[in-house]
Formats: C-alpha cells, structure tokens, sequence
C-alpha cells in the first residue's frame, strides 16, 4: 500500500508530484502479471474499465470534461503534462493516472469520492499490466473492422473455434443430444413448435447427416418459421395493437407484422429487409410492400390524451427511431446523448441531433388519426365501399328531387312570410355569426351554451308572429347536421323592440312546431326548452305568435334573444328568423310528408353504414416524407428539452462510425446504406450475435443491447467475428446463418450438465454442453396448445383476443373491450394476441415477453410462482389439458399405455422404465376422488370445457384431464433441452 | 430463477451496492454459489439495505388525476382578493398549459381552511379526519414537476421517468431489498375509482429490472392474483397431488440434466401454492373486527357501481369504501412483510369541463371516500408500531392551477368550478417512516403559485424515499443499455431532503 504523506497543505501541482515518487518507491517491488498469462488487450480489457470510471469527467463529453484531460484519445492521455503523463508506456510507476487510482489521500485519489466509483484491485492491475506491456491503444474492440479467421483442419468452423476456446480450459464438445432430443429442440428453435413424437422416431430410426440436414431445411422452408423468428423482430420493433399512452386506443398496424412474417419466410437479406423498413418509401417507385415495411417506425406510440402538446410527442416519437435504429442495429446506446455528450461511446451532444435530423422529416405529428396512413382494402371491401357511396348518391338524388316538388307545392303558404333584414349579430359565449341573405350561421368556437343575440328590421306594418327556421349544414361527412352538437335545444326565446323611449319587451304566446313541443322556450324556464334532439339531421320550424300583434308606422328594431343552455353545444347552427301579417291562427309550421322523412331516416342510416365501414377500414399508419418546402430545421435541444433549442445542426451520422457511403442520400436511404454498409463493423456482429443468444439462451456478448464501451466483452471475439462475416458475406441471409449454427456439433451437444462442467463454465459461456432454457412466452402457449391438438394453424390478419381474465381493461377510456374469442381464434399462435401497451395480455409479461413500449433487445428470463399460476390455472391451459386428455384417451386404451403416451406427446423422447408411474397413480387417485365427488368432475369438465369422449366415465375423463395439466407443467416440457 | 440471470441481476446488485468486492473475487463467490446452493436462487430474499434503514417498507397513495392543493393544504387568502379577476401575466408568459387558453381568471378557493393540531398546519374543511391526525405528517406544499399531462407526469413520479420502460420505484425497492414475506407478492398494487391510472400497468411494470420484481395487481373481486384460483371441480387436495406429481418427477429431471433451474421451479410451484391461501387469507377483511373496519370506514365484500361503469365520475359516491378497503389492505399487507403497497384512487381530475369532474361537486365526493380512511390508516399503524417503519406517501402526479380552466366555460356554473393542470408548486404528504411529523415543509407565493422556500423535485422526493429505505440514491443502480440506469435518473440533481428527516 502507498504510505500515507501529509500533503493537503501543499498546492496541488506539488501534491501530485509527491504521490507521483511515493507510488514510484512503493511499486517498484510489484512484480507484473501471472506469468504465462495472456497480454492484456486494451480494447477488451482496458477500455471498459477507464469508461466506467473515468470517462464521465475525462472523456468525449467537452462541457462535463474536468482538467482538460480526456483519458479516450491515445495521444492525450499520453501526452507530456506540466508534472508528468497520465500514461507512460512501459512505465506504471510514472503513469500518473496509475499513481490518483491509488492514492490515500481523499483530495487526490481518482475517481473522487463523490463520484460514487470505485476501481477494484484487479482493474487496478490489469492497467498496471496494460502500461507495463507498452499500453497498446487500440479501438474499442466493437468499431474495430471484423476479422474472418481462416480455419484451418477438417472440424466445422463454429465446431474448430469453440472446441479451441474449449481446449484452454481443458474441455471438448460434448457428445450429440439423443436423436429425438435433438429433433425437438431444432423444431422448437426454428418454428416455435414441438414435432410429434412419430416424426422424431423417423428421424431416430436414420439419423444421418443428411437426414438432419433435410429436416433442416424443412423446418426453414416451413411458414411457421417466419411466425417464429418474427417475435424476436417484433420485440426490436416495439410492435404493439394500440397507440400507448393514458388512452391507449387501438391502431390497426398488423400489416406490418404480417409483412414481417413474410418477409423472414422468404429470407429477405438483411439489407433488403433493413432498407425496406427504414426507407421503403424513398425508394425509386416504391411497391405497396415497400411501403408497408416503414409502418417500422410507426410503432411508436402516439399520445391521445387530452391538453398534449403534439409537437412534444412528435419529437418524443422522432428520438424513439433514432434510439431504436442505434439500438437495434448497432447494439449502441444513443439515449444519453440526446441530453449531453455520451460520456462512454463516441457521440456528442450535436451529432446526436445531426443523426435525428435524418429522422426529423416525416410528416407524421403525433394525430389522432395516426396520419398518415395507407388504406389496405380487399378487393370486397372496395366493392363494399363503392356501394356505399352509391347508395348515398342516389338516396341524395332522390330526396333533393322530393324536397323541391314540396317546396313549389308550399310556395303560397310560403308567401305568408317575411324575411326582414338582419342589422347585428351577438353571441355572447364567443361563437362568430355570420348573415348571409337573412339566414345567419354559427361558426368558429362552440361553446357548451351560448345565447345568440339577433337584431332584426321590421318594416312598417303588422307582425303577428315570429317564426324560426333551424336549417341544415353539410357536415364534411357530407351528412347533414341542424346543431353544432348533436341537434340543438332552444331554452328559452325572448325578444324586445328597440323603439325611441327605450326597449320594450314582447311576449309570446301559442309556440308550435313540426316536431317536439316549442312552447318550453317560452315559459319562462331556463331548463326547458324546444329540443329536437331525436332528428338532429333534418330542418325544423317553431311559430311564436306575439300576444299582441305588432303594429308599426315606419320600421322598427326587434332585438331576439336565443338562450340555449342544455350544454354539449346544443346550439344552432344554421337558422333564419321571419315574421308574418297573416292572422296567427292561420300560421301553420310546415310538417314534412312521411315520405320525406322516409327518405331522410334513409339517407342518415345510408351515412351511418359508410361511417362504420370507415371505422373499421385498416388504416396502417407509414412514413411518409416531408416535401421540399416543408422540411423541418433540426436544432440541438439543450438538456434534451425540445422546447430550449441551441444552434442548427446539419444532418449526418456520428463521424467514429464512417461517413455515409458514397452516393447515399442524406435522409433515412442513407442511413439505411450506412447501417449495412460492408465497411460497417456493428451490423453484422450485433445481428449474428443476437440470432446466436436465441439459439444458446446468452449471446457472445451478452449485452446483447450494448455493444459499446460498458457493454460485456465477446466471450469468444474469433466466433463472433466468423459468425458474423459469413452472415455478410453470404447475402445477408438469416437462415443460411441459422443452418450452419444448428448444423454445428456445438449446437448438437446434449445439454445434460455435471458438477465438474458447472464448475469450469458455470454459465455455458463457452458453449461446453448444450443450453437448456425455458422457452419463450409464445412458445410455452403454442407448445400446450400444439400438444393438445387446439393450435390453429391459420396465418395473420388482425390480432385475436384469446381468454383473459374479466375487467382488466379497465384503463381510463376503454374505446374497445375484450370479448373472449371463439372458435378457431381461440386458439391461435401467440404471436397474434392482440397486445395492448397498459394492459398487455397477462400471461405473456408474466413469461416476460414486453408490452411493445419500448424496444427491447433481449427477455431477461425469470422463474416465479405467478407463472405456475398460469400454467396451473389460466383457462387456455385448463383447455390445452382437457385437449391431451382427450388424445391420450383416444389414443391408447388403458391406464399405462395412456399416461405413456400423453407424456411422450409432451417430451418427444422415448420414456424411460417405469417413468409415466407418478402419472398413472395420479390419474387414479384423482378418478377416485371424482367419483366421490361426481359434481366436482362435472364442473371440471365444464370449466375445461371438455367434451366427453366415448367410452369412458365423466370421473375417470376428468382424471385424465388432471394428469394432462401435470404433465403440461413439467419443467422438461417448459424447457427446450 | 435462471443461475445466469440470478447472477446478471446479482453482479449488478453487488457492483452498484458498492459493497467493494474485487471482480474476480466476487466472480468465483458468485461461481461457489452457483455449484453449490442451486436452490438458493430466490430473487425476492430479503437483501440487507445498503446502511441503516429508517424505513422498512412503503405504502403510497397516488391519486391519480390529481388534487387540487388549492383546496385540500395550501391556503391563499389573497386569491379571494382576486377572485374572477384576469391572471397576471406572470402567470402566463412562456407557461404552457393542458387546456387554459387565452388570459384565465383567478379563481378562489372553493372551501374553508382552518388550523389545526398542534403544528397549527392549515387543512380545508373536506378533509375533517386528517386534519385530526395532522400532527404525525409532514405536508410538503412545494412539490414541483416538468409533466403537465397525465401520463408522462405519473410515469415521472412513480418510475423516474416520462416515458415508457423504465422500473417502477416499488420494482426499484423490491429489487433492492427483496420481500419479507415469500409467501406474498413483495410489491402489490390496489386500484380504486374505477379506473386503472393514466400511465397504466407501465406504473407498476419491472422495465428493464427482471420481471419477476413487477407489482402484483391485487384485485378485489374475482381472482385476488390472476389465476389464483384452482378450476372448478379441481380441489386442494387435487392440486397438492398434482404438485406432489410434479415435483417427484421434476427432482428426477433435475438429477438427470443437473440444471438448478429446474429446483427452483420445483420451488416456485410450491410457492404458488402457498400463495393459493395465503393471498385470499391476507386479502379477506371480512376478519378484521368491526371497531377497525369503522376506523377506516371499510365495508368487506362491497362492490362499487362506479366500478368499471364506462364513465365511474358521475356515480361517485361519498361513502363508497372502495379506497377504505384498499387502506386497510394496506396494512394488513405490509404488516405481513410486503415491502410496497402502491394505492392508485382514480378520479382526482378536477377540469370542470364535463360533468363529474368539478372541484364545487366531485372533490368534495372523492374527500369524503379517502379522508377517514387515511387518518385510520394512520392511526392504525401507529397502534400497531408500525408507523415509525412504514413510509406513508400521499400526493398526484401534479398540482392545479390558481386560475380556473376556461377552455370550455368562462363564467362559474354550478357544477363546473375547475382547474388545470399545474406544475411549479403542488401539496404531497408523508407519514411514518423516518419523516419529521407534524412538520410545514415549503412555501409558496401568496397565490400558490411557485415556491418561495424549499422547492422539492420529482428526484428530490425519489431521493428521499431510497434513502429513508436505506438506499444510497446515487448507488443504487443497475447496469443496462451502457448505463448505471437509477430511479433518480443520470443527474445528480435529486437531493435528499435533508429538512424532512426525523
């Protein structure tokens, strides 16, 4: 340990110095490395440790950068300081940073105390190593260009390069999994599914090569393949039914996830596949599937709630890509750099925005309609939609044709009628009126209640009535609408005539109308009035006789006043006010024929029809670009906040990783390019890693999310990297890369593991045995099912809702609920649950699948109760049981050969002796139980909803039903081994 | 729980508990364990704080939508000076708002505030029972967030973060120091008012923390954990032998692949099925005497009308004991070792656009259903010497403004009295728990607007709890995406209130 000198009097300059010839005489007994060890590489070995503790304060992030050192760039932290260098190749004892790491002294040693850091002794000495072995910089290990080792000698590539890792530490490749273990786990891995126990007896009776090798290429050609490998995709994506936020309303972006499935079946090549869904839509002409591919970037969420900023939500959406592309593609993390420099990876503050630039073009704003969209129509559904409009248009002909005959035979009645000249207009709750030839329209805001305030002319002469005409507005549905809510209630109407000596009030007597009772807007009770509610899209009429008739010499104001409180903006919309010289008694309102208003119920339900077809057309949200004019300024936003923006920023992506290719476009085609550039080194290592960890339970790199600074080191570099140029070099295509990891002894090697194995390689990092893991959430649902004979087979189309427990959607604005499927959607893969982002279908978070908010790199896998609860208990397993119950009954004929074969159906591999025992005694004490208690097997049977199969008792079926849910909750048959 | 994962998660634990183990020497520590006690691998093991506690475990009351401050704690005379007259343009300029639009006008306080206790703290008359209990509070009037909608502005308060996929605190605070009763859910969540909170079960989610530390919605009709329930016809007994079944054939699996996952499932089922009584058991509060279910106002076995109406405002009633229930559930959860009990009372947002959702008519209504209940829930822990290690939180996700919402009406009517959304300065409340009690933390300007002393941050208050938990905020962490991701977020800007402290 470094000797303790009393040195805070001394300036800091001095005190540095001191430490520096303290360390010197205490380390120069230190003898470097275990001898024979293997040189420590700075890019693996070195870097993470220096990024976690010391970058924070002397790394890329200028603004937090403290001494002016930055420890990330050779020739800085090499450089000759005023009392010595941080670094001294070959020098440990002169390296200064070697010398705070150390320190005592609270004020000296690094990182500080109020870093919250602390270095260990054995980083502490792999730098001391790194310094004495000539501190070699290198890049970190990641941007470094992928190597492809040459393989020498007769073992498969993969084979030659885990057996040398094996070889270190004394171990080999383990022996080949038993032919129908094998089986299972390459149908479970490809497709999702289990194989049944005849097709891998066949496999077991010719296990050759070449046997293996064509049920490989079987399984890859096979549809479920793409259904399989597109949840791991989807998971990337964020994919999810509804929009996210506090409403969470459904969106219909399932197109997507069907042209995803699609695509995987037909291997499209990674950079096809990368192009098409970040940039479809910039491509020369694009087709309808190019465009589909870029609803990708639409699977953020969109936020409904009310009194949002759109453009707040829109630029959280707009991050979301840049992060989830960097993520997904380049195992980098961008996030932090949204609000200052990343202080590990090499991405400022600016380029951050530079790089959201490309992003920040698409027309998309956080809408309600999720525009903009595409609308995929069946060629029925287009037929449908042009019958519909068809239909409206002659319905519209037809009552036009009939309301002028009307008018022309009410003409002489009409003549009764004056329109006087309307001088001023008022509405007193902020509406703006408008007079066009007497008739006066309500526009702009629509508050809940309002009171229209009319000034008319009367000329000189009598007025014995007043007469109001609510009249109809083409909505732009093209329906025709008499409120500006839903109809419109008159409360109360009053009126005054302006005359010299001052205002004088009317009265009004005898209200009548063509339709519900007008004389509620006259006596006197704000919280009455006429309503016509009910026929809110048809034109109405009230008279209101004046109890004296009016009189005038010369003309006159009359000021009326409209009062409609009824809320909901249950006010006028469109209306006209006229009065007569007629004698009262002889003023009718004008009553519609029937037929007329036949015609008019016609039209309305002939709108109603388009407007739920319209509701229910799938709408798929895309990206679409700004034009030219249109185009938005990227400025940096201070701290991340949008609304505090910095200087403009030009678009680019982060100069450590290359330049865009030549020729490439500066928009999201170019940034497709550059991501799968053949000069880029992190595609193909993060792809051919992440496919490996679905394959091995834990990638190379098991931070399958960072393969940055902070992330874990490859665990075998050399694999990683044949791995991943063969995927690049071989077309970019998944399943040649799959074929070759499973055609390998590595992946072939049982799984069965031993105290000496744990010991040397407790985590199976370096593949010494084959991984037994539990499979995925999708999976544990379409194994049961798949088993049980229920598993639907049919493909896409729109999500399906399978049974969930009752009332959990009960989120702020249930717009849509969940009605338990029936049928064959009962029973449908997992992959198609309709996936709710507040509310995700239980079951599949409880085996840790996500709710599509965020992307996610990797499941972590865990092991609870709650998923026993599940398995035990969720009616689709009650159902998966009754289903083998059933099986296993009509399969064989007595106790043995039935608990046999049930178990054989689940497992595959033939049973060992007496193995089925348990299941057999307890399918015996259970039927003794049910026939103790027959209502007890009666209500099993119903909640199972199991039909009885011929030939055997109600107590024995529900027996059979009990020792089929055991067998489904096995934690062999959980596993994929 | 997988080996692999138990030791990601564990590696992770260590590394940010800053225990200061060497790498190597914890990597073969880490290694011996794994060989040789397989089946210890219980995530939820209680986990020793990272220095002395002074709270054991949290109980907190979100009301989602949020209170109106104005009303219930922080008492303005001066806005009756000012009562109806347009807003100072202090108030607007460079403000943003969810639905004011234009020049508000100030709007009064709606109730009658009085002092109370001996700390003489100022409480409305709606809350008449916890003006009795003031005393053994501490009121934070100075609460202050940046997320003015619903969402965002719960996900802030209750997972550090706006957006979606970050762990919730009661996920941070199991994981920290997992659960003192295996036997029960270490994090449950209760809902009230009818609704799920805006911010949906992303409020209670794990994020990137392994999601066995996820909150447990507990509900209180039907099945009290989904799947709870054996099928019909399928008995206890039945089950027993099922599992009986199971685990004599798993063992043997296990000694066949040597795979200690498979031990620990065995373990689970068996957990699971110890949970089959034990959560119905904890749940039933028909068994509590009647003299506590009058403390609370509790009623066993009611089922609200509101509950699951498409719009519960307008059928909220006064003495609905929805909330009561879920207090006394509270206690009787975390007296049997759960470490957070997470209480969600929809129906607190107070707009006054459309009918039930006015501070005249609705916060009156929503008082009446918490008031007694949380001064029982007080009083309660106290009687039973659970306060002093139980930390109590009350509060929204935001405060309202000084000025009524005009987007919809201008005029006061009936029925229709609201406010909006407000960030700057809002009222939470803490109890129990290593909290000063009967203590006025912060001030706020004459009209509450903004604070004038003591300004407490979203983090500030983040801060507080891990620590009162015996969690170094800053410490505690767990490595993903590149980062040592915390619940108080990359800065270092949330400060433990030091002033709060008993």
């Amino acid at each position: 340990m470094v000797p303790t000198i009393p040195t805070s009097s001394l300036p800091l300059r001095r005190r540095i110095a001191k430490l520096v010839l303290a360390f010197a005489a205490a380390t120069t007994f230190v003898s470097f490395g275990a001898s024979g060890a293997e040189p420590v590489r700075f890019g693996s070995d070195v870097l993470p440790i220096l990024a976690a503790n010391c970058f924070a304060c002397h790394g890329p992030d200028e603004k937090n950068r403290k001494a002016n050192l930055r420890l990330d760039v050779e020739s800085e932290a090499k450089a000759k300081r005023r009392i010595g260098s941080p670094v001294v190749p070959g020098e440990p004892d002169k390296s200064l940073i070697l010398a705070r790491m150390t320190s005592n002294d609270p004020d000296m040693v690094m990182p500080p105390p109020s870093a919250h850091k602390q270095i260990s002794a054995a980083q502490i000495e792999t730098i001391r190593r790194w310094i004495a072995e000539g501190a070699k910089w290198e890049r970190h290990w990641s941007f470094e260009p992928v190597v492809k080792p040459v393989i020498a000698g007769k073992l498969q590539p993969i084979d030659a390069l885990v057996s040398a890792a094996l070889a270190k530490r004394n171990l080999a490749l383990r022996a080949k999994a038993s032919p129908q273990t094998l089986v299972r786990r390459l149908w479970l891995d490809l497709i999702g599914l289990p194989p049944t126990p005849e097709i891998a007896d066949k496999f077991a009776a010719d296990a050759s090569p070449a046997a293996y090798e064509r049920m490989v290429d079987e399984l890859l050609a096979r549809p479920q393949f793409g259904e399989h490998w597109a949840r791991t995709w989807l998971d990337l994506a964020r994919y999810a039914d509804t929009k996210g936020y506090e409403k969470d309303l459904g969106r219909t972006i399932w197109p997507f996830r069907d042209w995803v499935v699609n695509a995987l079946n037909a291997d499209m090549p990674l950079d096809q596949f990368t192009t098409e869904q970040l940039a479809g839509d910039l491509l020369p002409n694009p087709t309808q599937q190019q465009i589909i591919a870029t609803a990708f970037h639409r699977n953020t969420m969109t936020n409904d709630e009310g009194g949002t900023d759109n453009e707040e939500f829109r630029v959280a959406a707009v991050k979301d890509r840049v992060d989830t592309t960097m993520q997904v593609w380049m195992g980098l993390t961008m996030g932090c750099a949204k609000c200052h420099t990343h202080k590990y990876d090499p991405i400022s503050h600016a380029e951050y925005y530079g790089f959201y630039a490309l992003f920040n073009q698409t027309e998309d704003a956080d809408l309600y309609t999720d525009a903009p969209t595409l609308e995929l129509l069946t060629p029925k559904e287009q037929e449908q939609r042009q019958r519909l409009q068809t239909n409206i248009e002659a319905v519209s002909k037809a009552l036009t044709a009939m309301e002028e005959a009307a008018d022309k035979a009410y003409e002489t009645e009409e003549r009764k009628w004056r329109l006087p000249a309307v001088t001023e207009t008022l509405s007193k709750d902020g509406a703006t009126l408008t007079t066009k030839d007497g008739t006066i329209t309500a526009s702009g805001k629509a508050p809940p209640e309002d009171n229209y305030i009319v000034t008319l002319e009367l000329s000189a002469g009598t007025h014995t009535a007043l007469r109001l005409e609510a009249l109809t507005e083409k909505q732009t549905s093209g329906e025709l609408a008499v409120g500006r809510g839903n109809g419109f209630v008159l409360s109360e109407l009053s009126a005054e005539l302006l005359e010299t000596s001052g205002a004088r009030s009317l009265r009004f007597v005898n209200a009548r109308a063509d339709f519900a009772e007008a004389k509620a807007a006259i006596d006197g009770d704000e919280k009455t009035g006429w309503s016509v509610s009910s026929r809110p899209q048809e034109k109405h009429e009230a008279i209101f006789d004046f109890a004296e008739p009016l009189t005038l010499h010369a003309a006159a104001k009359l000021r009326v006043v409209l009062s409609q409180q009824a809320g909901d903006t249950k006010t006028l919309r469109r209306f006209r006010l006229m009065t007569s010289s007629a004698a009262a008694d002889s003023l009718q309102p004008r009553h519609p024929m029937p037929e007329l208003r036949k015609l008019r119920d016609e039209l309305t339900a002939a709108f109603k029809a388009q407007k739920d077809f319209n509701d229910n057309v799938v709408r798929l949200p895309l990206m679409r670009e700004l034009a030219n004019d249109k185009q938005r300024q990227t400025k940096i936003h201070i701290r991340g906040n949008f609304l505090e923006q910095g200087e403009a920023v030009a678009p680019g992506v982060p100069a450590a990783f290359g330049k865009l290719p030549a020729g490439a476009p500066l928009n999201r085609l170019g940034v497709a390019q550059w991501l799968v550039n053949k000069e880029n080194p992190l595609t193909p290592r993060v792809w051919a890693n992440r496919v490996w960890a679905r394959l091995f339970g834990v990638g190379i790199v098991e931070t399958e999310e960072d393969f940055g600074a902070q992330g874990s080191a490859p665990t075998n570099a050399e694999l990683l990297d044949w791995l991943a140029a063969e995927y690049r070099d071989n077309g970019w295509s998944l399943k040649k890369l799959l074929k070759i990891i499973v055609m390998s002894e590595t992946y072939k090697q049982v799984s069965d593991t031993t105290i000496a194995l744990r010991e040397s390689d407790p985590r199976n990092v370096l593949q010494s045995r084959g991984t037994r893991f539990r499979l995925s959430a999708e999976a544990v649902r379409d194994q049961a099912l798949s088993v049980s004979g229920l598993l639907s087979s049919k493909m896409g189309g729109p999500p399906v809702m399978p049974p969930q427990p009752a009332g959990l959607w009960r989120t702020t604005y249930n717009a849509k609920t969940w009605i338990d499927a029936e049928g064959e959607d009962r029973f449908r893969r997992g992959l198609y649950t309709y996936l709710k982002r507040t509310t995700p279908y239980p079951t599949m978070t409880t085996f840790d699948g996500g709710s599509g908010e965020v992307c996610q790199i990797r499941r972590i896998r865990t092991n609870t109760p709650l998923q026993a609860l599940v398995t035990l208990n969720d009616p689709v397993y009650l159902e998966a049981s009754a289903g083998l119950a059933r099986r296993m009954v009509t399969e064989a004929t007595d106790s043995q050969t039935r608990a046999e074969r049930g178990l054989r159906l689940a497992l595959i591999r033939p049973l060992r002796a007496g193995e089925a025992a348990p299941l057999i005694s307890l399918q015996k004490e259970a039927q003794q139980t049910f026939e103790a208690a027959p209502e007890k097997a009666e209500a099993l049977l119903k909640s199972a909803r199991a039909d009885l199969p011929a030939g055997i008792s109600k107590p024995a079926f529900a027996a059979w039903i009990v020792t089929a849910n055991a067998i489904l909750n096995l934690d062999e048959f959980l596993s994929r081994n | 729980m997988n080996d692999q994962i138990l030791s990601i998660t564990r590696r992770h634990f260590f590394k940010s508990s800053g225990l200061g183990l060497g790498a190597l020497a914890l990597q073969s520590l880490l290694q011996r364990e794994a060989v040789a006690k397989p089946q210890s691998n219980n995530p939820l093991a209680p986990k020793a704080p990272m220095f002395a506690p002074k709270a054991k475990r949290v109980i907190y009351l979100h009301m989602p939508g949020s209170p109106s401050q104005l009303e219930l704690f922080d008492y303005k005379p001066e806005l009756q000076k000012l009562h109806m007259k347009d807003a100072p343009p202090s108030f607007l300029e460079g403000k943003r708002f969810a639905f004011i639009k234009g020049v508000p006008k100030i709007l009064a306080g709606q109730f009658k505030f009085k002092q109370h206790g001996q700390s003489g703290q100022w409480v409305s008359e709606l809350l008449p029972h916890f003006a009795k209990v003031v005393d053994k509070t501490c009121i934070i009037r100075t609460v202050h967030t940046d997320q003015f909608n619903h969402a965002p502005a719960q996900l802030y308060v209750q997972t550090g973060s706006p957006r979606l996929g970050n762990p919730a605190m009661g996920s941070w605070v199991t994981y920290g120091l997992g659960s003192e009763n295996q036997n029960l859910p270490g994090f449950v969540v209760l809902l009230s008012g009818g609704k799920t909170p805006d911010g949906g079960k992303s409020l209670w989610g794990s994020g990137f923390l392994p999601s066995v530390y996820q909150g447990v919605q507990c509900r209180t009709t039907g099945d009290p954990v989904l799947y709870l329930s054996n099928p019909a016809g399928l008995d206890r007994n039945l089950r027993r032998r099922t599992l009986d079944t199971l685990a004599k054939m798993n063992q043997a699996e296990f000694e066949r692949s040597g795979d200690s996952e498979t031990l620990t499932r065995i373990a689970q089922y068996e957990l699971a099925y110890r949970m089959q009584t034990s959560v119905p058991e904890v749940m039933d509060i028909s068994k509590e005497p009647q003299h506590i279910l009058d403390l609370y106002g509790a009623k066993p076995g009611f089922v609200a009308q509101s509950d699951s109406a498409d719009d519960p405002r307008v059928l909220y009633k006064g003495d609905d004991p929805t909330f009561a229930n879920n207090c006394l559930l509270a206690r009787r959860l975390v007296e049997n070792g759960v470490r957070f009990v997470q209480l969600y009372d929809w129906g607190w947002d107070h707009h006054g656009s459309s009918l039930g959702e006015s501070i005249d008519e609705t916060l009156p209504i929503k008082c009446q259903q918490i008031d007694q209940a949380i001064a029982g829930l007080l009083i309660d822990l106290e009687q039973r010497g659970l306060l002093d290690e139980t930390l109590v939180v009350w509060g929204g996700e935001f405060g309202r403004t000084p000025m009524m919402q005009n987007n919809v009406r201008t005029e006061l009517r009936k029925g229709y009295v609201g406010r909006d959304h407000h960030t700057n300065a809002y009222t939470m409340w803490t109890a129990g728990g290593g909290v000063k009690a009967g203590l006025a933390y912060g001030q706020t300007d004459e009209f509450g607007y903004f604070p004038t002393e003591h300004p407490v941050s979203i983090r500030d208050l983040q801060a507080t709890i891990q620590h009162l938990l015996g969690l170094d905020p800053y410490r505690f962490s767990y490595a993903y995406q590149g980062l040592n991701n915390r619940l108080i977020g990359p800065t270092e800007e949330g400060k433990v209130l030091k002033g709060i402290l008993a």
